[in-house]
């Protein structure tokens, strides 16, 4: 039921972009994400693609996920490219009906942008299927940290994040237990009118929000008896550090960037 | 007939995944109406997944449920009118209370059956009189209760609902040694009075020999035996090799019988061993004055 949901599910395992920095991965997927859009044609943006595939052929991610990671989006992906089709109305016309033309440019353009999204989402979805939340975390914490001369919270934000993730299951399990408790008093939560349908989620809303407020209780007061007093000071059990495959794994992010802006300026239509 | 009945019945966590685990494999079950039975089993061992079955919050992957001769899941409407016949009481069941008052919480289950407010009324009041809630409470906010209180406000609300097998998953767990007895002695007395079946879920052997009527054990996903307290507890080395206990009343006299004080085997009440033990001293003394 409510287990479905993946949010930035991590699978673990051992590939070379398992072993990476989070840090490295971080920088490396926002260059990604520069490389989707430095792409002006479709030649490059299949530079872009073949990043995408032979990536996640590296990081042992089975395929299916790659549908997982769409279905969200499917709808984004219908949205623009039905944009792109109508509106676009330079080109060769395919095929004409009174105000509607489908012409060779909309197609092209719809396919390019539909590719390009596709690949955004899959890409950076693998930063969080081989990153454990508090990899993440811990990494954007370190390189957010110059934000701190500026007196942004850095440290108070990414413990934030950490504890948010952490108890994600744990509230998704909580809200499964309420439900089935309340269905088994009866409570009708498949049928009715909306409204009788929001009403239904009183029963599960209250009793999930009270156990929030004493659970957060109970961590603060758990967290302040070993003494927590926020980062300053602070040393990491874990250190991050870098090793040999993350310089390569960023050499291989440059020369597909690379390749991307060569085809840009030789390959033209 | 059996007020509920199982037939192979399979339950599969996580089917296709890397996390697949048969949680309840092939369970054959009659349960006979007015029992009170005791489940018992290590954790893990498949109790509260069975329990989640008899009032079709989960369907089984195979095999099929009769509650009161009828199939579970052949119909999905007649799903919630199942869940009236059978209630169930989750562990810790303080936390699904959310009404503003106490009366509104155990009024929920009797108000979802669809009866009219007098009878609603009347369950709620009887109930709480029977569980020992005063008027008092009744007006109360669920929150402002301690937490013996609250738990028995939230098993009041699904006995309002007067289903004919209540289950109960560890009511007790969480407390302290008296509201323990206190929340056991006031279902036994519900028992006593409505005389329906009781299914009452427990880790501890004491408060299942003292209670219970018959004995169900589950041992990984499988039951190992389902009899009564004598037969059961008679297995008391093969329960300890699945990591469970017989009751340690039991175990003193096993221990004593070991030592060639022979005083009785089925002892199993912290009671009935008192007063075999004040029996035999007597007779002692009577021996040799």
């Amino acid at each position: 039921m409510l287990k479905d949901i993946t949010i930035g599910q991590f699978f673990p395992g051992k590939s070379p972009i398992h072993r990476m920095d989070s840090r490295v991965k971080l920088l490396l997927t926002v260059a990604f994400i520069v490389m989707l859009f430095l792409a002006k044609n479709m030649y490059s943006l299949g530079i872009g693609v073949i990043f995408t595939l032979v990536t996640y052929l590296i990081s042992d991610i089975p395929f299916k996920m790659i549908l997982k990671s769409l279905k969200p989006i499917m709808p984004i992906l219908i949205f623009t490219s039905i944009l792109n089709l109508l509106f676009i109305r330079t080109g060769d016309v395919y095929w004409e009906w009174k105000i509607i033309k489908i012409t060779s440019d909309g197609v092209d353009t719809a396919v390019f942008m539909t590719v390009r999204i596709i690949c955004l989402i899959v890409g950076s979805s693998l930063l969080t299927y081989t990153t454990s939340p508090i990899d993440l975390t811990d990494g954007l914490e370190k390189l957010l940290s110059p934000l701190k001369k500026i007196r942004v919270p850095v440290h108070e934000l990414a413990m934030m994040m950490t504890i948010a993730l952490r108890f994600i299951p744990t509230l998704i399990e909580e809200t499964d237990k309420i439900m089935a408790a309340q269905k088994a008093r009866g409570a009708d939560m498949e049928t009715g009118s909306i409204i009788k349908r929001a009403k239904a989620l009183v029963p599960i809303l209250i009793p999930l929000f009270v156990s929030s407020f004493r659970r957060a209780e109970e961590l603060a007061l758990a967290m302040e008896c070993r003494c927590y007093h926020g980062g300053e000071g602070r040393t990491r059990l874990k250190q991050l550090k870098m090793h040999l495959v993350d310089l390569i794994a960023a050499l291989y992010v440059a020369a597909f960037i690379a390749g991307v802006v060569l085809v840009n300026i030789y390959v033209k239509k | 007939m059996s007020v509920i009945k199982t037939e192979a019945l399979t339950y599969v966590y996580g089917e296709g995944t890397p996390f697949r685990k048969v949680a309840v494999d092939n369970v054959d079950l009659e349960i006979e109406e007015g029992e009170f039975i005791g489940v018992i089993g290590h954790t893990g061992s498949g109790k509260s997944t069975l329990i989640q079955h008899f009032n079709g919050l989960l369907k089984p992957t195979s095999g099929s449920i009769y509650i009161d001769g009828e199939k579970l899941w052949e119909d999905k409407a007649r799903l919630r009118a199942i869940r009236f016949k059978v209630g169930l009481v989750f562990q810790y069941p303080e936390y699904q209370l959310f009404e503003e008052t106490c009366y509104k919480d155990i009024a929920f289950g009797p108000k979802n059956m669809g009866l009219s407010e007098e009878e609603i009324d009347k369950r709620v009041r009887e109930t709480a009189k029977l569980f020992g809630i005063s008027d008092a409470m009744l007006e109360k906010s669920p929150f402002e209760l301690s937490g013996g209180q609250k738990r028995r406000v939230a098993i009041a609300g699904v006995m309002a609902m007067e289903p004919k097998v209540l289950i109960l998953d560890e009511p007790a767990s969480g407390l302290d040694p008296k509201g323990r007895s206190k929340i056991l002695g006031l279902i036994r007395e519900y028992h006593r009075e409505k005389k329906n079946t009781v299914m009452l879920v427990s880790h501890s052997m004491e408060d299942v020999a003292k209670h219970c009527s018959r004995i169900l054990v589950m041992n990984s996903a499988k039951i190992f035996c389902y009899d009564t307290p004598v037969n059961v507890f008679g297995r008391a080395s093969e329960l300890e090799s699945m990591g469970l206990a017989v009751p340690q009343i039991t175990r003193v006299f096993n221990r004593l019988k070991a030592l060639g004080h022979d005083l009785g085997d089925e002892v199993y009440t912290v009671g009935y061993g008192k007063e075999l033990l004040l029996n035999s001293l007597r007779k002692k003394q009577g021996g040799e004055p």
